[in-house]
């Protein structure tokens, strides 16, 4: 009998190993948000470790703030979320006018949750459509774009600008609403109301979207907490804190008289608060829970997004009505070269993608001593390496995605 | 809000530790040496009525004034602070922490100032550890994994330091 040879290569299939890679994902990868750049090292189709490299957008925003004064540092917050650029204002805003112990007009408190809420509308409804875009599907992306376009539109009657507003100053905002920009506002909330539902087809209850999401990227509430994370990445893994309700009083009382929901799953139940959701008069009522579906996953994540629309929905449909019934002034912005005192201040508040928290250090000049963003995408996204440990390659955007991150925000 | 027990609780437990407090601020801090500081760290985490379980943000504030005039007229000599703003989901307190740390270790240019890291404590406080290392200059001992973040790997100097200076060109790209 003839010995077989295995000098020949095609033999030594049968015994063959994948070697591990390293595998290049980004700056330019369109599922990472921009210019994150994440290096696999992989084997075969399944990935062990993951490695952020961030930078890429660095512009030391904080070192730019230690030579401009308070209200001229106002644009560069812009750059940081340019998707919800009038919440970082409204952040920066906050913390100045909390160093200055000023407060704000009954009138600028309701034109302020009018706008921030709208901004989050307007990001969450990004954070949808890309996200959509991750997982190979194009159509949400165009959904989503297109409500925020008349967003968008509202926010240029209001300011001028339609990504980089710098409207929300301390002390106020620079202009009151112009004439008749409630009732536009009105009549988009009214038209959007109609297309939540169809959001919601698109891909909530989409069986291909919920075979990708679904169990994927599981973060345990405990975990969430030590990787710092906030906003609807904390609170979809079901720990009930949103700083618009937990925050601090400077904060909280912006929201004073307002009825809305925390969006959080109960962690014992597992169920979400109802719907209080008017649809051509009827309550209408979320999609049903996937029974794919666990708590702290990518699909509860972006649900959570989701159920915040509407509230942000009920907030800006409250505060037209308390906007129109008082008059007066709505707060006028500080001065440019207002002095800051030898004191420091820290505040946090409730961005579309968690707590955007900034620190400023006075010495007694309009130029602030010491600026500091603590970004909410920052601590978001370092809980990446953790969670992408042992999955495949093909779900490290489902997890990246369900994150939301904005890269100008991480980088600064 | 951080109420006097606290204060009250860490002065017992740490003594010559605490070095001051300051219940007037806007945000009431603590401060503590470096020796001291995972210790603290960890009890506030742990004890029962604070456990502030969430590492919000790790700052590095450089007092220096690069005027000698205006130097002469302040009454604190050069130093960096590391502040660290803790706060509690499960009950909802905020505390600022501070380490006063020399600019320079043992007065040696170029020598990084070192601190304890408290990532072992909170694993947010990694990144946020990284982020002070790159801008601030702060080596922070027990890290694990203390590289930078931000810049590139290969910058030099950590831009908010108040005597940094750009450097004039990088990989051939001009700077100023």
């Amino acid at each position: 009998m003839a010995t077989l040879k295995i000098d020949d290569p095609r033999v030594i299939e049968f015994d063959v190993r994948t070697d591990e890679m390293l595998i290049n994902m980004g700056p330019q990868h369109p599922s990472t948000h921009g210019v994150l750049r994440l290096v696999l090292r992989s084997d075969g189709e399944v990935v062990s470790d993951v490695e952020p490299h961030l930078g890429y957008l660095h512009r030391c925003a904080e070192k730019i703030g230690e030579n401009l004064t308070a209200r001229q540092w106002i644009p560069y917050t812009d750059r940081m979320d340019y998707l919800a650029a009038m919440n970082m204002n409204l952040g920066w805003s906050l913390v100045i006018e909390k160093m200055l112990e000023y407060d704000l007009p009954e009138r600028g408190r309701h034109l302020r949750v009018i706008i921030s809420e709208m901004g989050r509308i307007a990001s969450h409804l990004v954070a949808m459509g890309t996200y959509g875009l991750d997982l190979g599907s194009f159509t949400p992306f165009l959904y989503g774009f297109r409500e925020r376009e008349k967003i968008l539109n509202l926010f240029e009657e209001a300011c001028g600008a339609r990504l980089t507003y710098s409207y929300l100053t301390p002390g106020g905002a620079t202009a009151d609403l112009p004439s008749g920009w409630t009732d536009s506002c009105r009549q988009f909330l009214a038209e959007f109301k109609e297309v939540i539902p169809e959001l919601h087809t698109l891909l909530t209850t989409n069986s291909i979207f919920v075979s990708r999401t679904a169990g994927i990227g599981v973060m345990s509430a405990k975990m969430a907490i030590d990787y710092g994370c906030t906003g609807p990445v904390l609170r979809g893994s079901g720990v009930y804190h949103d700083l618009r309700f937990h925050g601090e009083e400077r904060y909280t009382e912006m929201y004073d008289g307002y009825i809305f929901d925390v969006i959080c799953a109960d962690p014992e139940t597992g169920k979400y608060p109802e719907s209080n959701y008017e649809f051509h008069g009827d309550s209408l009522d979320y999609p049903e829970i996937p029974r794919q579906a666990i708590l702290g996953d990518c699909w509860h994540r972006f649900y959570v997004r989701m159920l915040e629309v509407v509230q942000s929905v009920r907030l800006v449909e409250q505060a037209i009505e308390k906007y129109e019934a008082t008059s007066g002034d709505w707060g006028k912005p500080i001065r440019l070269i207002q002095k800051l005192p030898v004191k420091e201040a820290y505040m946090e508040t409730e961005a579309p993608r968690g707590q955007m928290g900034f620190y400023v250090v006075g010495d007694g000049d309009s130029i602030p001593w010491r600026v500091r963003a603590r970004s909410s995408s920052f601590c978001n996204l370092s809980v990446t390496a953790p969670l992408c440990q042992g999955i495949l390659l093909a779900d490290i955007p489902a997890i990246v995605g369900s994150l939301d991150v904005v890269m100008g925000e991480i980088d600064r | 809000m951080s109420d006097i027990p606290l204060v009250a609780e860490l002065r017992t437990k740490f003594g010559e530790g605490i070095i001051d407090v300051n219940l007037e601020a806007i945000d009431e801090w603590v401060e503590v040496t470096p020796q001291v500081l995972v210790e603290v760290c960890q009890f506030l985490k742990q004890a029962e009525g604070f456990r502030f379980d969430m590492c919000n943000s790790i700052t590095v504030v450089d007092y220096l004034h690069t005027d000698p005039k205006k130097a002469a007229k302040v009454d604190w000599d050069p130093h960096l602070e590391v502040v660290y703003h803790l706060s509690s989901i499960a009950t909802k307190l905020t505390l600022v922490l501070k380490v006063k740390i020399p600019r320079w270790k043992n007065g040696v240019e170029g020598d990084l100032p070192t601190v304890p890291s408290v990532a072992q404590v909170w694993a947010t406080a990694d990144w946020h550890e990284r982020e002070a290392y790159d801008l601030s200059g702060v080596n922070f001992l027990g890290h694990p994994n203390l590289k930078r973040i931000l810049c590139p790997d290969d910058w030099e100097g950590h831009p908010l330091r108040k005597d940094y200076e750009m450097p004039m060109e990088y990989h051939g790209i001009r700077n100023r």
